[in-house]
């Protein structure tokens, strides 16, 4: 029963397994760029940045169709032209990053809409905004686990700078110059991570894998090596969960991983032992120090 | 005696309008200066200019050989994301940043350095703790323990008494006048002149220009705080070119 329920499914379908391997790589890597997202206050931004790639994903697709490479390739250009556009606006000018964000995301999204449905069929625009993740091909899958293991290298690289501009930037460019590098290197993270989790989850759920496990951690950790961990954690812990739960209720996969990620987090508010809203109503008798 | 900084002819600002307008002269090594002046007389903008945050519009800073990177710098505390959540350790380990730099380990010397700095300031204890749980006082104490480790020759020190308790105070100003014992050059922007009176030999009276330099008691006078505080705070949009040459 235990065996059929959580086991069976991965070892008896190729396809289950492959897409257990996708998701997970896809939390190790996109968590923790998550963590650092939520951290800068530019939850939002991987939203707008999320579907700033669809057209050019769609108009890798127009050329080519269902090329794996095509669809990465535009996806990438049309990230990082937008990531790099608003983060050197927002370097050099008054304007937030997200105010220029946003004009950018509800235009994306109609043009690479409107790109899939003139060339494609409404089973096309369905795997561009909601993935296919029990499908990944090897090709797919070994280009999300390069990803995923590219973003941990480079985010190692510049984990102290990007964490010290965080805290205390006017600190950080007394003795240092990493800053800016560091800011635009983790806006291509963002950029890849977001294209990574197009493949399998699409454009509209792909900020799911990154956002939802970093907002879970905020509420079980004070630091942030431990909320990274547990935002990497609970994003495969949603993966599992959300692929046993599509095998056996027959709901389409990508969402589901994205709605137990989603039931992780309400728990996380409720009960989280860092701010959880309960903890908040019943704190238990003051200490004494 | 020598100059550890010698300001030339320096003008700083945003957008062509001056912060700092035409400051001139030497800061001796060893020197313990208070930088005093009303809100927005340029104090927190020379400093950025200083540790080489802000560029100047003209003139320059000469540094005595140092290389800006290498002068210690507290900024204002409100600039810091008191929300992160990273703990006193690890942002007093951030001083560290000049001899570990991107990849450098922190072995057992570098921790023994930082436990020590956390004594200093009287934060023994306090290691694990979130800095969002801290009071002003002890991130103000956690900040002096970072800049203890960064073992710099010039120390800069924005508003370092701001909403800060008298037993602080005068801790941290033990610590100022060790930094001042060991030759080293401190600059600290103040606004308790009282305070700036009984510790710092010597004064910049800033309001954008330079009202007044010298020792504290001859700077300090009735007539020359008077003159600061009519400083114009406002830039003016129509401003021409100003006309002062460039040396």
């Amino acid at each position: 029963m235990f065996y059929d329920t959580f086991i069976g499914p991965f070892a008896e379908f190729e396809f289950m397994r492959r897409a257990l391997a996708g998701s997970f790589a896809l939390a190790f890597g996109a968590a923790p760029i998550g963590v650092f997202l939520m951290l800068r206050r530019m939850s939002l931004v991987g939203d707008a940045m999320a579907h700033a790639i669809l057209p050019g994903a769609a108009i890798g697709f127009l050329l080519s169709g269902l090329n794996l490479y095509a669809m990465s390739l535009g996806g990438l250009v049309a990230g990082f032209v937008v990531a790099f556009a608003a983060g050197l606006i927002a370097r050099a000018t008054e304007l937030k990053e997200d105010a220029s964000l946003a004009a950018f995301f509800l235009i994306s999204l109609a043009v690479g809409v409107t790109i899939v449905s003139v060339k494609g069929t409404n089973i096309d625009l369905l795997h561009f905004l909601f993935g296919t993740v029990l499908a990944l091909d090897d090709q797919t899958l070994i280009l999300i686990a390069v990803n995923a293991t590219v973003t941990l290298i480079v985010l190692a690289v510049i984990y102290r700078p990007l964490l010290l501009e965080c805290v205390d930037p006017g600190f950080l460019r007394s003795v240092s110059r990493a800053g800016a590098g560091a800011h635009l290197a983790f806006l291509a993270l963002v950029v890849v991570n977001l294209v990574n989790g197009f493949h399998a989850l699409g454009t509209l759920l792909a900020v799911g894998i990154m956002m939802l496990p970093a907002a879970i951690s905020r509420f079980w950790a004070r630091d942030i090596t431990a909320m990274v961990l547990i935002a990497v954690a609970s994003g495969c812990v949603s993966g599992y969960a959300g692929l046993v739960l599509s095998f056996h209720a027959g709901v389409p996969s990508g969402p589901a991983v994205i709605l137990v990620a989603g039931g992780i987090y309400a728990f996380s508010v409720l009960f989280g032992r860092v701010g959880g809203l309960v903890r908040q109503v019943f704190p238990g008798r003051h200490l004494e120090a | 005696m020598t100059a550890q900084l010698q300001f030339r002819n320096l003008t700083l600002g945003y957008e062509r309008h001056p912060a700092v307008h035409h400051l001139d002269g030497p800061i001796q090594t060893g020197a313990l200066v208070a930088v005093v002046g009303p809100n927005g007389a340029g104090k927190s903008t020379l400093f950025k200019g200083i540790v080489g945050i802000l560029k100047p519009l003209a003139g320059g800073i000469e540094l005595g050989g140092l290389a800006a990177r290498d002068i210690a710098y507290l900024p204002q505390i409100a600039e810091i994301d008191r929300t992160f959540p990273i703990n006193v350790f690890d942002m007093v380990a951030m001083g560290l940043w000049r001899r570990a730099g991107l990849f450098g380990g922190i072995g057992r010397k570098e921790r023994d350095d930082v436990e020590q700095a956390i004594a200093a300031v009287g934060l023994t204890g306090f290691e694990d703790r979130a800095i969002s749980t801290l009071s002003g006082g002890q991130m103000q104490r956690m900040l002096f323990a970072r800049l203890l480790l960064q073992n710099a020759r010039v120390i800069v020190l924005d508003e370092p008494f701001n909403a800060i308790d008298a037993k602080t105070s005068a801790d941290l100003l033990d610590l100022i006048r060790r930094w001042h014992s060991e030759r080293r050059t401190v600059l600290a922007a103040l606004h308790d002149i009282d305070l700036v009176k009984a510790n710092f030999p010597e004064t910049l009276l800033l309001a954008r220009e330079p009202v007044a330099w010298g020792s504290t008691p001859e700077v300090l006078t009735p007539a020359n705080l008077l003159k600061a505080r009519q400083m114009c705070e406002a830039f003016d949009d129509e401003a021409g070119a100003c006309a002062v040459a460039v040396a």
